[in-house]
């Protein structure tokens, strides 16, 4: 019943609050035009399933993309950059579908064929939100194919990045390995169990058959399966640090080879089934810990949000150009909610910049003819005509982006586990050399096979296997609480963290909601509804900040006006209201209060709305939580207007800094830094990316992972950002397990060598060993880090 | 004796044509998106509904 009462409020298509302004067709309600028009597609095409796979599966509609959006793919030379395949009858092209995320969307995408017949297949790959598609170009172009797309709410993205080289695919080569791996330990497992349950004299031959099938069965796990061992240990070696791979490598070596000895001299059966297992648990823990989130990118560069191309104004007609054609001098026709994509001068139009992705900051900037426009902002205010001084490549958003990649500093930190390691190295070296003289001295013989067992034993894969699986099982349970970090050693980088600084706008706050205050004469009740009804006429941010404010009605504003930055204003029961700035309703200048929308009646000024940003329902308890143990610092590229706020809400002992460039957080961080600190920054925006890769670990927030996020060592969504302060508890917890684990690899380590040492390591014992402690330990590190995160509720 | 040789000969060609039907399915892109097969499959087909006779 309840799902009744659901349906007559919401959109059938989106799910949307449509109470108000809807329009219904065939008993099922619609917020918008948009809306209604995909149903309407859909219905016709017989393609409904849509809507009973999943409740109100569409993405909203109101906002209509613009009708000429995708008329550069009509350019032979762009859209040849984008097809992967062409041939007479047949183009493929792969669409990056941002709006993807559930099965109806699959369903619906891949049945694209029904309702256009020069479709011929579509594939959908989930995981990366891509599409490919293979049209028939006598049939449909492929613009038509891109508004197709859209037409039925899944509108491509396509941006300059689609003009790099492809990106390959994920490698592929390290699951190959485990599969060789997994294959060979198997088969030379069960190859050895006869010689260890005992084989009579009569059965030699078939000592020796078995014997020399291990020995070609490891020879894949020797050459091919080991290799990112190799390739690490080596990558160390050439930089003079011994990381953990190194002994690793040598035991490895040391138990192959003494096994072909054994083998070829048929004295024993060797370590066969040791050494493939070993390298097959090592593998298996090496992919879990390197499985990253594919769909989300941790190095966006300006190319993935710039367009491909624009409109050029060249001689009274508009042309398609790929961005990096464009010249300083060229004059640039840039549409509502399109990106400003090189710095330039504003010749036509009323330009209303919305820098939100810049800056973080959501309100737009009004600028008026003359003035120059920064690369980055999105154009709110319809069109304007835009004369370029910098190209793409020299523009600010641009050069801002390339000396971040300069000053990308040179490897973070050393994993602790190398550093341990390497202890670990030497005490087993200096154990094997006792050994080894210890037997010269009393049984010269038994040299060989004790140091050599000790090599074998004492090969430190129990820590790189507590290592690799405590990371990957903590990387999986971030990312079920909506924490994606880039990879494990950024696990060990949140560990270190003592200072924590945040970016204000947008991280501490949220774009999507205002706090507002009225103050000025008392408003009767009509009065307020009368503003409401004329706000609800504009698409300006404050304006739906206002509706929201004092809630939705149904009268009718007439003689409605907008003055796109300054004001709107209309007659509302007989009486006229006007909303906007200081200037356009009294004529006044404005001072510099903040954020204030004022209100006039019948031309007489009433008072004033003022606008704070909201910060996050969550703040306040995390800022309060982490200050206690943390240092913690809030930086913004605002006025200092909110400082007393932010102080109460933050604590004494917290730094604010107002008024900050994207370098001043930059050198903040760096200050820090050289104090000794280890420094985590907290932001969303452009203009924290430089102080986020400068940072010890850079952690973005978005509103919803689809969204683009600044390069970073983690993504975090917004809704989780109050787990933070056990976010990093998680990560020290990591550490702990780790070393608990290795405590206990140590315990097996002293078993082991106390055979090794004597020379009477059977193949039997080191056979029983080795894959029961690597168990133990996975199942530790496994249980424990599941059991730390239920202690933290995560 | 002789049988014994046999088995391992048979086990070792299974176990290899596994491994090659795993290389196989890595190859051919299985395990790239794990989302889409199993759903994918559940979809009917409604040709009665489909006006674009496609």
């Amino acid at each position: 019943m309840s799902v009744e009462v659901k349906k007559q409020t919401t959109c059938y298509h989106c799910g949307e609050d449509c109470q108000e302004g809807k329009i219904v067709l065939e008993e099922k309600n619609f917020c918008c035009e948009g809306c209604k028009m995909v149903y309407q597609l859909l219905n016709e095409h017989g393609l409904c399933d849509y809507y009973d796979l999943n409740n109100n599966p569409g993405q909203s509609q109101r906002i209509a993309v613009r009708k000429d959006k995708f008329a550069f793919l009509e350019d032979p030379g762009i859209a040849q950059q984008l097809i992967s395949f062409r041939n007479e009858e047949q183009t493929h092209i792969t669409f990056y579908l941002p709006h993807i995320h559930c099965s109806s969307c699959l369903y619906l995408v891949e049945n694209l064929h029904r309702i256009h017949p020069g479709i011929v297949r579509t594939t959908v790959n989930f995981t990366r939100k891509e599409t490919d598609v293979i049209f028939n170009h006598k049939k449909i172009s492929l613009r038509e194919v891109a508004e197709l797309l859209t037409s039925i709410g899944y509108e491509p993205y396509i941006s300059l990045n689609n003009l790099k080289a492809k990106k390959p695919r994920l490698p592929r080569t390290m699951i190959y390995q485990l599969g060789v791996a997994g294959f060979c330990f198997a088969n030379i497992m069960l190859m050895s169990f006869p010689e260890y349950l005992g084989l009579e004299e009569a059965e030699k031959n078939l000592q020796n058959a078995f014997r020399y099938l291990n020995l070609i069965l490891s020879l894949p796990v020797l050459l091919f399966s080991a290799q990112p061992f190799y390739e690490s240990a080596w990558k160390s070696l050439k930089h003079r640090f011994l990381n953990i791979d190194a002994p690793i490598v040598l035991a490895i070596w040391v138990t192959f080879f003494r096994s072909v000895f054994e083998v070829l001299t048929n004295t024993g059966s060797g370590y066969f089934d040791s050494f493939a297992g070993i390298v097959f648990f090592m593998l298996i823990g090496r992919v879990l810990q390197d499985k990253t989130y594919q769909q989300l990118s941790f190095e966006r560069d300006y190319t993935s949000y710039f367009p491909i191309a624009v409109t050029v104004l060249k001689e009274e007609k508009e042309i398609p150009t790929a961005l990096p054609d464009i010249k300083a001098g060229d004059t640039l026709m840039i549409h509502h909610e399109e990106l400003v994509p090189a710095d330039g001068i504003l010749t036509r139009g009323k330009a209303f910049i919305d820098y939100s992705f810049v800056t973080g900051e959501s309100l737009p900037v009004l600028k008026e003819v003359g003035e120059i426009i920064y690369a980055g902002g999105k154009q709110t205010g319809g069109n304007m005509e835009l004369l370029v001084v910098k190209e793409v490549s020299q523009s600010y958003l641009t050069r801002l982006w390339n000396q971040q990649e300069k000053e990308v500093p040179e490897e973070k930190g050393v994993s602790f586990v190398h550093l341990l390691s390497r202890y670990f190295t030497y005490i087993v070296l200096t154990v094997a050399i006792l050994t080894a003289v210890y037997w010269w001295v009393n049984d010269i013989t038994r040299i060989w096979p004790a140091v050599t067992a000790i090599l074998i034993i004492a090969c430190p894969c129990a820590l790189l296997l507590s290592n690799t699986f405590t990371n990957g099982n903590i990387l999986r349970i971030l990312g079920r609480n909506k924490l994606y970090l880039r990879n494990a050693q950024s696990i060990e980088e949140m560990a270190a963290i003592d200072h924590i600084v945040f970016d204000k706008t947008g991280t501490l706050t949220t774009t999507h909601r205002h706090d507002v205050v009225y103050e000025g004469e008392s408003l009767h009740k009509s009065d307020l509804q009368a503003i409401s009804a004329l706000s609800s006429q504009s698409s300006h941010p404050l304006s739906k900040a206002l509706v929201r404010h004092l809630g939705r009605n149904q009268l009718t504003v007439s003689a409605f006006e907008e003055q796109t930055g300054k004001g709107i204003s209309g007659q509302i029961n007989g009486e006229s209201f006007a909303l906007g700035s200081l200037p356009f309703i009294t004529g006044k200048a404005a001072g510099a209060e903040g954020t204030r929308v004022y209100v006039s009646r019948n031309g007489s000024l009433l008072g004033h709305f003022s606008f704070r940003n909201h910060y996050r329902n969550e703040v306040n308890d995390l800022l309060n939580d982490l200050q206690s143990e943390y240092g913690l610092a809030v930086i913004s590229g605002d006025n200092a207007a909110e400082r007393q706020t932010l102080q109460h809400l933050a604590g004494k002992n917290t730094t604010l800094l107002f008024n900050q460039q994207p370098h001043d957080k930059l050198e903040y961080v760096r200050k820090m830094q050289s104090a000794g600190k280890k420094v985590m920054m907290v932001g969303d925006g452009l203009n924290d990316a430089i102080a986020m890769q400068e940072s010890n670990m850079g952690i973005a927030i978005a509103e919803d992972t689809n969204s683009f996020t600044p390069a970073s060592d983690g993504i975090l969504e917004s809704g989780a950002l109050a787990k933070l302060h056990r976010f990093i508890r998680l990560a020290k917890a990591n550490k702990q397990i780790v070393l608990a684990s290795f405590v206990m690899s140590i315990a097996y380590n002293i078993v082991g060598l106390y055979f090794a040492v004597q020379g009477t390591l059977s193949p039997l014992i080191a056979a029983v060993l080795m894959p029961s402690s690597s168990i133990s330990i996975i199942l530790l590190t496994f249980g424990s880090s599941n059991l730390a995160a239920r202690w933290l509720k995560l | 004796m002789g049988v014994i040789v046999l088995l391992l000969i048979a086990s070792i060609a299974v176990a290899a044509l596994f491994l090659g039907g795993f290389i196989w399915s890595v190859k051919n892109g299985q395990y790239d998106d794990e989302f889409s097969p199993p759903v994918r499959i559940l979809f009917d087909d409604k040709p009665s509904n489909d006006k674009s006779d496609k």
